[in-house]
């Protein structure tokens, strides 16, 4: 596999490495894929009291396409609400690290990991609301 | 370090300088048609060949009019495998192979599936070795062919020849066997090890790309075998099309010095593997060899790294060159299907790494890989979740 200089970036210098503690009441934690298929991703976000995501972590077993995706996908969501960081679409990752048709499915799984991490923290939160 | 090392010798290998030199003079001066019987520039042409057929056939004890000359083992597999089939579809139409061949074997036979032929794939152990009580059993009377690898070009698992021939003998099937990875490399004899048909290249043993053989027997019993090109009925109207002399010399010419040197060179190259699998697997958990310990080419070492992706850690490592049986490429997402048919998990798959090793490699290039994949095995795995979870002594429980 030929890969691009965004992708090799990313692979070499992943941004956002590590986890955040699952039980964290502002952690969501999302994680996708499966090892017989070659991938899994880890993606993990913290909120301020505004839900805004302050920060971001992650991890990847797969090729270097689902690093670069998971690592882009970490930067990416750094800042923005919950709402916002929902928007983002596989295919925007995709063309931004320019992944050929093979590899679109690196960026599937990043998005669906933003998706699930999302889902996680609010699953947290409208059980601290029952409480 | 600046250079690339080249640890992919089952895909290719570099042409050595030696059989280069004895090319070139086909190329020029000597650049007849070993057809033209009229004219000096044939008859050196002619000569040339002859001399490579003789070459050929000494490293599988076969006698020159036994070769038959090819584009390479892909050519040779096709001829086999449709050559039989058509030759003796009176007799039959069962051919046995198995489930770890080559794709230049089972793209054939799914080919002649749909030509009406029943082919029996056969299991392998999780060494990769066929089932020899499983083979004998089921050849019948309508088997017209057994097809199985000499070595796999994944692992490097060398199969029971010897015994798979005297099956086939007694049971009255021919035996083709595709040695592309072993011809030059282990000790091979058609005779001793009864085999009826044998493919080979030039390129996996420092020859050119584009040229091979395939040896067909002539006697006790002869097999007859139906051309899949004509035109002109070159090599005794089995493959037609004007020879490939430079090729077909620095066939020869690979095959003379493999075989010469094969003693000394697969203790070297084994000595070489050794210590990268040992190293290797003394300096990092979760290391683990695909293929047989012992029964298995001299230059290959299969090893899955567990936790960490095979196509992540080629491009960790893209200074050296390896291959993967990992398929994050492949439109499948399947990994490799003969580590797949040993009852490999695919977990373990995707982190294969093939290491095989060729005659210009180096001790200190194998110290340098050492360095580099324990580097970066250990960089990958601080990114792996998986090996984050197997430290924490957690399942994997992903949603969905
Ligand atoms: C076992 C085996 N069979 C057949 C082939 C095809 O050989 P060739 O490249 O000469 O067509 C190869 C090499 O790729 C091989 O390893």
């Amino acid at each position: 596999m030929r890969y691009n200089e965004k992708v090799l970036e990313h692979y070499r210098n992943p941004k956002n490495v590590g986890s955040f503690d699952e039980q964290a009441e502002n952690v969501g934690t999302g994680i996708v894929g499966a090892p017989e298929c070659g991938d899994v991703m880890k993606l993990q976000i913290q909120v301020n009291e505004n839900n805004h995501i302050v920060d971001a972590r992650f991890k990847a077993y797969g090729c270097g396409s689902a690093i670069a995706s998971s690592s882009l996908a970490t930067e990416w969501i750094k800042g923005k609400t919950l709402d916002e960081a929902k928007q983002i679409k596989n295919t925007d990752i995709a063309s931004e690290l320019a992944l050929p048709p093979v590899k679109m499915h690196c960026s599937v799984l990043a998005e669906n990991a933003i998706k699930k991490a999302i889902e996680d923290l609010q699953r947290k939160k409208a059980k601290d609301n029952n409480k | 370090m600046e250079k690339m090392i080249y640890l992919d010798n089952n895909a290719t290998t570099p042409i050595d300088p030696r059989v280069l030199e004895a090319m070139l003079p086909y190329f020029r001066d000597k650049f007849g048609n070993a057809a033209s019987i009229h004219h000096k520039f044939g008859w050196d042409a002619a000569d040339a060949v002859k001399q490579a057929r003789q070459q050929v056939a000494n490293v599988i004890g076969a006698a020159p009019e036994e070769i038959i000359f090819t584009s390479g083992a892909t050519e040779s597999d096709n001829l086999a495998l449709k050559g039989i089939a058509s030759m003796y579809a009176d007799k039959g139409r069962h051919i046995i192979t198995c489930k770890t061949e080559h794709k230049a074997i089972l793209d054939v036979c799914k080919w002649l599936e749909t030509k009406g032929y029943e082919i029996t794939y056969l299991p392998v152990d999780k060494y990769g070795i066929v089932d020899i009580d499983l083979l004998a059993e089921s050849i019948r009377k309508d088997t017209i062919l057994v097809s199985i690898m000499a070595a796999n070009n994944e692992t490097g698992t060398i199969a029971p020849i010897e015994t798979i021939g005297a099956i086939c003998k007694a049971k009255g099937a021919f035996f083709h066997t595709d040695a592309t990875q072993a011809f030059g490399k282990i000790p091979l004899d058609v005779e001793k090890m009864g085999i009826d048909l044998l493919s080979l290249s030039a390129h996996k043993i420092y020859g050119p790309k584009g040229v091979g053989a395939l040896y067909v027997r002539r006697k006790n019993p002869q097999v007859r075998c139906e051309p899949i090109i004509h035109g002109g009925g070159h090599e005794r109207g089995i493959r037609s099309g004007t020879l490939n002399v430079p090729g077909i010399v620095g066939l020869g010419q690979a095959a003379d010095i493999a075989v010469r040197e094969m003693a000394n060179e697969s203790q070297r190259l084994q000595k070489l593997r050794d210590k990268l699998y040992n190293e290797l697997s003394d300096r990092l958990e979760g290391v683990t060899l695909n293929g047989h310990p012992n029964q298995r080419l001299a230059n290959t070492a299969n090893i899955s790294f567990a936790w960490v992706e095979g196509e992540a850690l080629m491009l960790g490592i893209n200074e050296i060159a390896v291959s993967s049986g990992s398929a994050c490429t492949s439109a499948s997402l399947e990994p490799s299907h003969v580590l797949r048919a040993m009852g490999v998990l695919d977990v373990l798959a995707h982190n294969s790494i093939r290491f095989s090793l060729g005659r210009f490699n180096t001790e200190q290039e194998i110290d340098y890989t050492i360095k580099r994949v324990v580097e970066e095995v250990n960089r990958l795995r601080e990114l792996s979740p998986l090996y984050e979870m197997a430290k924490q002594g957690k399942e994997l429980r992903i949603a969905d």
